[in-house]
């Protein structure tokens, strides 16, 4: 929580605007809802880490403006992020791009499962390689015997 | 003076830490038994002196005693009570001593309650723990003395920052460390269990208690921070992926997985190794929480540099920990041998499947979290992770662990049949997907976050319940006697009932809130209403207020259902003068199936102010969710067997004292 502390020290301090303004929100509800899907994914670039939609900082309000803008002027979503990421870097992106540089990143947690998984089932095959047959007791007998051990 | 005794305590606790890191070690390496004795009143010597230096702490912020210099630029001389308490922690070197006096504090309880323990690990242990007490001693005592004095005391002093002047998130850290400090036991053990070469099921009933209790704090902690979070920071988010956060959840998920797999060294004698492993996980995830964070390391590079000395020391300290523990842990894991067999399909299987998910999860968190760090080191380039990445890359791994959960909690030790274990629990999972299907119909298509959400939450809730009804033979004997079974039931069951049960609930919340979530942002006017999911929703007035340290612009809401006011609500800006800074305080009208969420903002140039208005579904059931999972925590933790019939190495059979499941 001290993340917050800290953004808001970085943030709060200096400028006085809460996050989404009024004056901000486009007429076209269609056109809105897309911008606060795109805020969603844009870093604010000097907070600790939230996005423009939640940041009170000056620079974060400017994006959303630049967003808005964008969809007005008729870009889709992936240009209107590009747009961005052009004039603030890949630093403003929350989302790494699946890009060379990030791969390692996107494909740790498949690698990470296989090798994990691959790991586990030779633990658990080699834990069962000398296991008992299969319980022997037949269902009655073993009701017989739960009943005796009193479960 | 009193300050300077405060200060001299903590070097008698240094002092007294180092003894007990070297006597005892080196007496049950030579079996002389009095040099293994000096361990317990040496623990409680340090744990006494400790205590006494955050006394002298806290009684420096209670009297505002601006002389002392962590006093002058934390607290101030108009705040609360409560806050001048909470504010001895609310602070890097208060903190600290608040993370060793828990430290000592368990140390102290092992010592004092460890009767039963045999000598020579009892020994190993509390020098282990007195090891990593030295570490912290010394980073406080070298790079940050809380009992630092001014030579000129200002006329009064700095305040603490307004955001910690919170219940709740005065009462967080506290939460947190106990957590963190809880798994230093269970990392303690498990380095003492490395250097005598034995692991067993008494080890484990050992172990599995402060895990439990980690775990169990952790949970409450981590909850409050986002309860807090919730209704402070003035947008109703509730859980964000941020770098602190996550330092703090990847212990959470590393100690879930500890304390299942110590279950199975309990009661079936092997994953020896692997639980060994993950409790120096766990414990190294703690250290990573607790001082990476402050190092700044985490959020650039940069940040490193500003204190050297501090940077270094935190590595020195992550190094020998974490290094020598697994590098122990490499020339010694052998010796531990596991003799207990299971096949593949079994209720150790299944548990194997737990651990595998929550340790990938967590280090795919780790990955993400430590990745901007990384691309920096490696390449340059500066990139973020966020809540996107993250919700796409962990979420994964919790549906594969809410979707075996009911079925492994139910299977047998040893050799399990699927297709039995399944057949009770096939009307369970049609309901549950009936019910995902329904939420699906309702929302009328859209994201399937909910509905799977909702399918998972209710597979592991009714999982728990047919569980329970099954082990006191519900509806299948007389009530008399399900009820004496109830009774009956080791409070271990009932544990694990509430945490899963709770999982479940959390699951469903998650699902809802983020789904369903509904907002409103607009200009209003003294007098003026919308209509909001049913509601009215009227801006009655607008106050300035006055508060013991702040200034308040209070406004008073008013919530109409068919023109009668079922509630008011008064979100409020504060500004607090002494530190140059605005908080938010959310007017929130919580129910069972939706919170009410208003914060006001700032007056507009035109007239009127800006207001923003959430629905925010189940939001209640996040927290009752935790404290479910955390109430598990607790009963499992009062157990029968952790309080009598305690621990010995000589029960041969470990199933024998616990009735098999």
């Amino acid at each position: 929580m001290m993340r917050l502390v800290l953004i808001l020290i970085a943030c709060l301090m200096a400028v006085q605007l809460w996050a989404v303004q009024p004056d901000e929100v486009l007429e076209d509800p269609a056109l809105e809802a897309r911008a606060r899907e795109i805020s969603k994914v844009l870093r604010c670039p000097i907070c600790q880490s939230e996005n423009i939609d939640e940041s009170n900082a000056g620079v974060a309000r400017d994006l959303r403006l630049v967003v808005r803008e964008r969809l007005v002027a008729g870009d889709s979503d992936p240009e209107v992020i590009d747009f961005v990421v052009a004039r603030y870097g890949e630093y403003v992106l929350f989302n790494p791009r699946f890009t060379l540089g990030n791969a390692a990143l996107w494909f740790a947690g498949p690698v990470f499962l296989l090798i994990g998984g691959i790991i586990s089932w030779l633990f658990i095959r080699r834990r069962s390689a000398s296991a008992p047959p299969q319980d022997s007791l037949s269902d009655d007998e073993r009701a017989k015997l739960d009943q005796l051990l009193g479960d | 003076m009193l300050s300077e005794l405060g200060h001299i305590a903590l070097i008698l606790a240094f002092m007294v830490a180092i003894v007990q890191m070297i006597v005892p070690m080196w007496g049950a390496h030579k079996g002389w038994s009095d040099w293994m004795a000096m361990a317990v009143p040496a623990a409680l010597v340090q744990f006494a002196l400790t205590g006494l230096a955050f006394g002298v702490l806290m009684w420096a912020f209670i009297t505002s005693d601006f002389s002392v210099q962590l006093v002058a630029s934390n607290s101030h001389s108009d705040k609360p009570m409560l806050y001048k308490v909470t504010g001895t922690w609310g602070n890097h070197e208060g903190s600290l001593l608040l993370w060793v006096l828990i430290l000592t504090l368990f140390g102290a309880m092992v010592a004092w309650r460890g009767g039963n323990l045999p000598d020579g690990l009892k020994a190993r242990v509390l020098s282990v723990q007195s090891a990593i007490a030295v570490s912290f001693f010394a980073f406080m005592l070298f790079t940050s003395n809380p009992f630092v004095r001014l030579l000129n005391p200002p006329f009064d002093g700095n305040d603490l920052n307004p955001l910690l002047q919170d219940p709740g998130l005065a009462f967080h850290p506290p939460f947190l460390y106990l957590g963190y400090v809880g798994l230093s036991m269970a990392f303690s053990f498990a380095v003492a269990a490395l250097i005598e070469g034995k692991v067993d099921a008494a080890w484990a009933r050992w172990v599995r208690p402060w895990t439990l209790a980690a775990w169990m704090f952790l949970t409450i902690g981590i909850a409050m921070g986002s309860w807090w979070a919730y209704y402070e920071l003035g947008w109703g988010g509730w859980w964000f992926w941020d770098p602190v956060e996550n330092a703090s959840f990847m212990p959470w998920l590393v100690s879930a997985a500890l304390l299942h797999s110590a279950i199975v060294v309990e009661k079936r004698d092997t994953l020896k190794t692997w639980t060994i492993f993950l409790a120096i996980l766990a414990f190294s995830f703690s250290l990573i929480g607790t001082f990476i964070v402050r190092s700044g390391v985490i959020t650039s590079v940069h940040a490193f540099a500003n204190d050297p000395t501090r940077g270094v020391f935190i590595l020195m300290i992550l190094g020998v920990a974490i290094g020598g523990a697994l590098t122990l842990f490499a020339a010694r894991a052998h010796v531990l041998k596991s003799h207990s067999v299971f096949a593949p399909i079994s209720r150790e299987s299944g548990l194997v499947m737990n651990n595998l998910l929550l340790v990938v999860a967590t280090f795919v968190v780790f990955f993400g979290t430590v990745w901007p760090l990384i691309a920096e080191l490696t390449s340059g380039r500066k990139v973020s992770v966020g809540p996107p990445f993250f919700d796409l890359a962990f979420t994964p791994f919790m549906v594969g662990l809410a979707a075996i959960l009911p079925i492994f909690a139910v299977m047998p030790w040893k050799r399990g049949n699927l297709s039995k274990t399944l057949q009770p629990l096939w009307g369970v999972m049609a309901l549950s997907v009936a019910f995902g299907a329904l939420v699906w119909v309702l929302q009328t298509g859209g994201s399937m976050l909910a509905p799977v959400g909702a399918t998972l939450g209710l597979w592991i809730i009714l999982g728990v319940k047919l569980e329970v009804a099954q082990r006191i033979k519900l509806f299948k004997v007389p009530f008399s006697e399900s009820w004496r079974r109830a009774v009956n039931l080791p409070r271990a069951d009932w544990g694990k009932a509430y945490a899963h049960g709770g999982l479940g609930i959390l699951f469903f919340a998650i699902a809802a809130i983020t789904a369903w979530e509904t907002e409103d942002l607009r200009v209003m006017n003294i007098g003026d209403r919308f209509t909001m999911g049913g509601y009215d929703i009227v801006l009655e007035r607008v106050e300035d207020l006055r508060g013991p340290n702040y200034q308040s612009e209070t406004a008073t809401f008013a919530l109409e259902r068919d023109g009668i006011i079922v509630a008011r609500m008064s979100p409020e800006k504060r500004f607090y003068p002494v530190q140059q800074m605005p908080t938010t305080e959310a007017g929130i009208d919580r129910s069972i199936t939706r919170d009410l969420y208003v914060t006001i903002g700032d007056r507009q140039p035109q007239g009127g102010w800006a207001v923003r208005t959430y629905i925010k579904p189940y939001a209640n059931w996040l927290w009752v969710g935790s404290i479910v999972m955390s109430f598990g925590g607790l009963l499992s933790l009062t157990d029968r067997r952790y309080r009598v019939g305690a621990p010995t190495r000589k029960a041969k059979t470990p199933n024998a004292a616990v009735p098999a499941e």
